[in-house]
């Protein structure tokens, strides 16, 4: 690092560094933002992303380090002072209210108390500049997850920040989507404005980045320029190592094999006001196939997990069946005692109790599937068979834990999924359904999570891959479906499939309706 | 100025354990400056509060009797509680307990025999358990907040009582006075030691109640479910635990315990009915529940140091003329101690001045969060 200031750095920081009790987040990070540049942030969940980030926004404070803007050292102290300095930032989860317009949700961030009519002229005529057209007065409510995340990127750029500061930005869009918002962001880029961009991506991130910085356990371990690289080679950067490639063999007479998972004509009916309804959703499961579900967030994917799960019942019970069995009467229990097996798309609250420990949660799905081994007479709980079976799934998954057995909040997020997908697992079910198995998980992690849905797919058994991530879904299916408001495309098998139909389903469009205009523009 | 509740990121072990003892001290300060405004010597007053009032055999007893319906109401809030699950109204339940269990030697009193006691206590759990399956039921059925329900079955309960004694079940003997007749000796709940002082059986239900309870939520499968639903719900629908059945199951179980403390009361200390037959044990027991952290054995020594409380009260009413609601006082100051001392176990306190307070920086902090919480 030079030591006198360039101005032509935006943003420099230099040994920023960041300890959390004995984890040390960021270990003297340096990092240089020119004016005018995309600079990319590449590391693997943990890897300190998040945290170099929010000392930058100012909502975490440094242990040590300096962050020096425009070649003046600051003090970055809480995001108002970010915002001051012109640091916007576009966060992966939203926060806009549901209940109010879009016009309304940017006027509560702004808060200088200007009309909400002048704020909505503003932030129409700016949407239409930057090519990301938005209604001010429509109610977030009724918006697709692509339209939120306008709302969020023009309330960025309403106070006309330097740099600004997206993270995973198009893990919730369409192909298409993200190629719009790739527009922008070059378009923000030759008026001089900088932009850091977290991904995982590395193929987008070798499309419109022009440096990266790339973190590996909260240390910096290489700068490069993405365009000479290879996705290989920025992935061996990331993870340290080679990340072992996912092995699909083909599946063979799956025509044939016996339909384990039926669901004809499942509909739902919205619970609130803001739940996708489901629309007669048909979808054979085979023995010995995964079939995936794609699909933008938000449309219905987690509505259909409560269904098939059992969490929610349905009116026909001939609507999901089991093994050739009826099952939409039976709550989730009686699903199990079928043979079947759920992976929720949340961690910690729905898949797991944050607060218990993790042979606590393995009894949490298997306390009437494995009632014999785990549930004693008078229903005492054996817990020496719950730890042992516990030990046996961290083994097997290769868990990573501080102590023998942790609470499953202690567990990065990764680590925890390993668990909970291994304590399904461990019971080789005849039908797995998992929604987002590597949602958030690094990239060794992931492979070995989908490597296991495979095997467990070439074994016998029939696994339904719910994903907002394409390239899992590619890695893993033999035959893709696409949700798309609360509807289900028929599967398309994969060697049909290409991220361009695939992304025009997710879009909306009908099967068949090629020239059907996406809703992107 | 401002004050705001920040979350810490780590709980302290030890402050978790030390807080009920800090909470007790903290009540003992301000104690002695109530003490000292009412004109009395503080030190002086709490040995008469605290001490005199077990410094003998038989006062032991006493404590026993009154620490026994608080320890039996409180494991069962106890269970209500973990699992998420409001339950304010187990003094009326105490009552309906009391009520119910009343019926066989009120209204049959030539029924004789080893048999009464027994059944008298099943009625008693069983009045309980109906009076506070109302609540549930409305919860269930209607989605009422059960805090407001049962709190207020409270009143129902107490103005039941008073009519009946007054009423239909008075004794006719009884000089007008309002009270039903007083049990027969088979309808009296044994001494444990008559030589010794009046401690009866009440107190052992209250032990055995605590370890039974105990037993349940540290190692058979329904306090597991009881903890899943109260810590998070999702994974206990998830786990396929339903939370109706939770629920009933709770309300149920705390419901038939006060109903046997109730009858306990009746049967054993107070031998009749009459209109008033609790100083307000259905409530103090949601103190000895929490100043026990919820644990059934933390239970048995915070429903002792309750009761003591009601002792104390008694006795300084008596030796220094203060009136006995000082022990409400009491009790009233180490649950807000004990709550606040948990509250800052988990948060601890920023203050936001006025001039920091940006107009954007506050409010994006709290932002980010909205989403994460739907």
């Amino acid at each position: 690092m030079s030591a006198n200031h360039d101005r032509s750095n935006l943003l420099e920081v230099r040994g920023l560094t960041k300890i959390f009790g004995t984890l040390t987040a960021c270990d003297h990070i340096d990092l240089n933002i020119a004016k005018g540049e995309i600079h990319a942030l590449l590391g693997e969940n943990g890897a300190g992303k998040s945290t170099l980030v929010k000392m930058l926004f100012g909502s975490l404070e440094p242990n040590s380090g300096e962050i020096f803007w425009d070649g003046k050292p600051v003090q970055i102290t809480s995001p108002g002072v970010a915002k001051k300095l012109g640091i916007g930032m576009v966060f992966q989860h939203f926060s806009l209210f549901e209940a109010l317009t879009a016009a309304e949700n940017i006027a509560l961030s702004l808060n200088d108390g200007s009309p909400i009519s002048t704020i909505a002229a503003k932030a129409r005529a700016l949407s239409y500049s930057y090519g990301l057209p938005l209604d001010p007065e429509s109610l977030v409510g009724d918006l697709s997850v692509g339209e939120r995340q306008r709302i969020e990127i023009i309330r960025c750029l309403l106070q006309t920040p330097q740099l600004i500061i997206l993270d995973e930005p198009t893990s919730v869009l369409t192909p298409q989507e993200a190629d719009k918002l790739f527009e922008t962001l070059e378009r923000l880029r030759s008026e001089g404005k900088s932009i850091l961009y977290i991904s995982h991506r590395l193929e987008e991130v070798k499309r419109i980045c022009d440096r990266a910085t790339v973190l590996r356990h909260g240390k910096v371990v290489g700068h490069c320029n993405p365009r000479e690289e290879t996705a290989a080679s920025l992935a061996r950067m990331m993870v340290g190592s080679e990340v072992k490639a996912v092995v699909r063999a083909p599946a063979e007479g799956i025509e044939t094999a016996p339909a384990l998972l039926e669901i004809r004509g499942l509909s739902r009916k919205p619970a609130t006001p803001f739940a996708i309804p489901l629309k007669n959703i048909n979808l054979t499961v085979r023995a010995g196939e995964v079939i995936g579900i794609a699909g933008v967030a938000g449309n219905g994917q987690g509505e259909f997990f409560e269904s098939v799960s059992g969490e929610v019942l349905q009116q026909d019970a001939g609507s999901v069946r089991i093994r050739g069995k009826d099952a939409g009467g039976l709550p989730i229990t009686g699903r199990r005692l079928m043979g079947a097996a759920f992976v929720p798309e949340e961690r910690l609250g729905h898949g797991a109790a944050p607060r218990m420990r993790l042979s606590e949660n393995l009894l949490l799905s298997r306390h009437a599937t494995d009632g014999k081994a785990f549930v004693g007479s008078g229903g005492m709980v054996r817990n020496g068979a719950v730890y042992s079976a516990a030990q046996r799934i961290i083994k097997a998954m290769d868990v990573r834990k501080s102590a023998p057995d942790p609470e499953a909040a202690a567990l990065s997020g990764g680590n925890l999924q390993k668990f909970i997908v291994g304590r399904e697992l461990d019971r080789k079910p005849s039908v797995m359904i998992v929604n987002q198995p590597t949602w958030g998980v690094d990239a060794g992690a992931a492979a070995h999570i989908r490597q296991a849905l495979i095997e467990l797919a070439r074994s016998g058994s029939a696994v339904l891959v719910i994903s907002q991530d394409l390239d899992e879904l590619f890695e893993l299916s033999d035959a893709i479906a696409v949700m798309h408001n609360g509807e289900l495309s028929a599967p398309l098998p994969i060697a049909e499939a290409t991220f361009e139909k695939i992304g025009l389903l997710m879009g909306g469009a009908e099967p068949g309706h090629a020239e059907h205009r996406i809703e992107v523009a | 100025m401002r004050i705001e509740l920040v979350k810490r990121p780590q709980r302290s072990a030890l402050f978790s354990m030390l807080s009920p003892f800090i909470a007790f001290a903290l009540t003992i300060i301000a104690g002695a400056i109530m003490f000292a405004l009412l004109g009395v010597n503080p030190l002086n007053a709490f040995e008469i509060y605290f001490v005199e009032p077990i410094s003998q055999v038989w006062q032991l007893h006493e404590l026993a009797i009154k620490a026994a319906p608080l320890i039996l109401i409180a494991v069962g809030l106890s269970v209500c509680y973990k699992a998420n699950i409001w339950n304010i109204g187990a003094e009326g339940q105490f009552i309906f307990g009391a009520i119910f269990g009343s019926i066989l030697p009120v209204l049959f009193p030539q029924f004789e025999g080893p048999l009464v006691i027994p059944l008298m206590l099943l009625l008693g759990m069983v009045g309980g358990a109906l009076y506070a399956s109302i609540p549930a039921l409305l919860k269930t059925r209607f989605s009422t907040n059960e805090i407001l329900t049962s709190l207020m079955l409270v009143y129902v309960a107490q103005l039941f009582l008073d009519w009946l004694v007054r009423g239909p079940w008075r004794d006719p003997q009884g000089h007008g006075f309002p009270q039903t007749i007083q049990f027969g000796d088979s309808a009296v709940l044994p001494e444990l030691m008559p030589d010794a002082g009046r401690a009866n059986w009440g107190f052992v239900f209250a032990l055995v109640a605590a370890v039974a309870i105990w037993l349940m939520m540290s190692r058979m499968l329904k306090g597991f479910e009881v903890r899943v639903l109260g810590s998070s719900p999702r994974a206990g629908r998830f786990a396929g635990f339903g939370f109706n059945r939770m629920v009933f199951f709770t309300f149920l179980l705390s419901g038939a315990l006060a109903g046997l403390a109730g009858i306990s009361e009746v049967s054993g200390a107070i031998g009749q009915l009459q209109p008033v037959i609790s100083p307000g044990y259905g409530f103090t027991a949601i103190i000895v529940a929490f100043l026990g952290r919820l644990n059934p054995l933390g239970i048995v020594a915070a429903g002792l140091v309750l009761a003591l409380t009601y002792l104390g009260g008694e006795a300084v009413q008596s030796a220094l003329g203060i009136s006995d609601k000082v022990a409400r006082v009491f009790q009233g100051m180490l649950l807000f101690f004990v709550l606040g001392c948990d509250t800052l176990i988990h948060y601890r306190i920023r203050l936001i001045g006025m001039a920091l307070m940006k107009p954007n920086g506050a409010k994006l902090e709290a932002a980010p969060k909205l989403e994460e919480a739907r």
